[in-house]
């Protein structure tokens, strides 16, 4: 079989190995050449070995887009998988309105990140207009606003994904512990978070690397205001290759941190949370 | 899978009467809160644009309620209808070359074992975890010197930004497909390609579906991609919002908010009709993931 299917490569995975070359593999080898060079068009690029990435850390803007990122994100990760884990317990528990429930609070996800950050927008200016402030008065109130706006959007999905775990925890298995005496809460902490796991790991890895990566709506909500102070490293980066000529150097190598920091970032977590995982 | 047990273990679980009545009672309030937001885009849709800013929080009355015109006037200055039929051609047409190459793509990885289908496994994988900026500017380039600055190049590359997480999770389908099947569909004379579409992939439809739900919602929501492919005044749906914006300060506010209503409308409708396959494709993807 294994003969047959071979000559079919041309068909099987060709299309797919062009798109993936065109798209990502070879704008990906590129970037990482582009890092240690000058360029305005890539076609006129000089090699500059490591000035790009000291220009980096001597550069406010991006020490500020990371101190705010990490900010956002150890915030966010906190509270979308608390909240959301929450509203799953809550909703495996056989209340009335189950269903009408999930399918609210899953909604906002469905929305476009550009869209998102215009409502919040509306919602939050018109909150703090009572205060005669806007969400580009201080660089707090856009901080708070983005935690908010991602909360709404990600508390569903995560909900979602912590239901199916709990779903997947063995009748038996609570059944059993009931009968040799287990509280509730021992229950939830012994046996369903151990079993939930796997969930645990799913969502903290898309929460940390949907927060640490937000672009739309940060775009849409503050659009990096006032001044640069919550441009998140994405927008950054973006302004950098798009809005200051003669820094396209720059901006890949800012890139590139980037990806490497997304990848430890998500690595670490992957292997940390999998080792607690038990097997079902 | 869902297990036997699951429905016993809700019941034996289940709270009591008057707790129960309690959350419900919470989680109504929260829903509203949760509804809130769309509903005040909503409200301010119908308001003069000097009224939206100052006073969101009022309902549309005598002085302020203006009709029709924000919507009247968004759609004139955004040309939101093409916009939207671009969308649905880019969202339909990506995840429909998507599913059919990357499920060929991971069935082909799958059964030919070597070590370049191995090698080819990981750095399909390893894709998935790299952010976008890191292309970002090479991509628009190559996309720039290829001629595929059009919607049927945006096709071409979603196939190629989509692959890594499709291939996955076929692959993982893949895996459990038992291979005696395709055998013997083989030996009675099959080619690949006839194995292929009469066995293998009407095998992988749950996966197929759970693939186009998490593409369809990234791609329909793109906004940065398109934005750096396709002319301005070709744009997508989170395009010509996002321009509404423009460079020069003061947003039509009127015209924002009627465009708002008219992009979430159809995601809701289409959320309300299918929700079912949308929550499941959701965890599906994210057991697998």
């Amino acid at each position: 079989m294994q003969k047959s299917m071979k000559r079919y490569f041309p068909i099987f995975v060709l299309p797919t190995l062009t798109a993936f070359t065109i798209a990502f593999l070879y704008p990906f080898i590129m970037g990482i050449y582009l890092s240690f060079t000058e360029f305005t068009t890539v076609k006129d690029a000089s090699w500059v070995g490591i000035s790009n990435y000291k220009k980096i850390f001597l550069d406010r803007n991006f020490i500020n887009a990371l101190v705010f990122t990490v900010k956002f994100t150890l915030v966010s990760v906190v509270t979308i998988n608390t909240l959301g884990f929450l509203l799953a317990y809550v909703l495996t528990r056989g209340i009335k309105g189950t269903n009408l429930f999930r399918t609210v609070f899953f909604m906002p996800n469905l929305i476009g990140g550009i869209v998102l950050g215009y409502i919040w927008q509306l919602l939050l200016n018109g909150i703090l207009a009572k205060f005669g402030v806007t969400l580009s008065f201080s660089a707090k109130y856009g901080f708070w606003g983005l935690v908010i706006l991602m909360n709404w959007q990600l508390i569903g999905y995560m909900m979602i994904i912590y239901i199916a775990g709990l779903q997947n925890v063995p009748g038996e298995l609570i059944e059993a512990a009931r009968i040799d005496g287990a509280t509730g809460s021992q229950i939830l902490k012994r046996i369903m978070m151990p079993m939930v796991m796997p969930s645990f790991t799913i969502c903290l890895f898309l929460t940390l690397t949907n927060s640490f990566k937000l672009f739309d709506q940060n775009l849409a909500l503050t659009a990096g205001g006032p001044g640069r102070q919550t441009s998140m490293l994405a927008l950054d980066i973006y302004n950098t290759f798009y809005g200051r000529v003669g820094w396209e150097g720059v901006g890949q190598a800012k890139a590139t941190v980037f990806f490497l920091m997304v990848a430890v970032i998500s690595l670490t977590q992957l292997t940390l949370t999998r080792r607690k995982e038990v097997e079902n | 899978m869902s297990r036997k047990g699951k429905n016993t273990e809700i019941q034996q679980m289940e709270v009591g009467k008057t707790t129960g009545a309690f959350l419900t009672a919470v989680l109504a309030v929260l829903s509203l809160t949760f509804l809130f937001p769309i509903v005040l885009v909503f409200m301010n849709s119908f308001k003069s644009k000097l009224f939206i800013s100052d006073a969101p929080f009022q309902l549309p009355k005598a002085g302020t309620f203006v009709g029709l015109t924000n919507y009247v006037e968004g759609i004139r200055k955004t040309g939101l209808f093409p916009a939207f039929g671009r969308s649905l051609f880019i969202t339909v047409a990506s995840v429909a070359v998507i599913i059919l190459f990357t499920s060929m793509t991971a069935w082909f990885i799958i059964r030919v074992k070597s070590a370049f289908t191995n090698v080819l496994y990981y750095v399909f994988v390893f894709a998935m975890i790299v952010p976008f900026q890191m292309v970002m500017f090479t991509m628009s380039k190559t996309a720039n010197d290829l001629y595929l600055n059009s919607m049927y190049g945006l096709v071409l590359l979603y196939l190629g930004f989509g692959s890594g997480q499709a291939v996955f999770l076929f692959c993982g389908f893949v895996k459990a497909i038992p291979l005696e099947i395709e055998e013997a569909a083989m030996i009675d004379g099959c080619s690949p390609i006839q194995t292929y579409f009469h066995v293998v992939f009407p095998m992988l439809r749950p996966t197929a579906v759970t693939v186009a739900i998490l593409n369809a919602m990234w791609i329909w929501n793109d906004y940065l991609l398109p934005s750096l492919i396709l002319p301005q005044e070709k744009g997508t749906i989170p395009m010509v919002i996002q321009n509404l914006k423009g460079g020069y300060g003061s947003i039509d506010m009127g015209a924002m908010m009627a465009m708002l209503v008219l992009a979430i409308f159809p995601i809701i409708v289409f959320y309300l009709s299918c929700q079912k396959y949308i929550i499941k494709g959701v965890a599906a993807g994210a057991v697998k993931g």
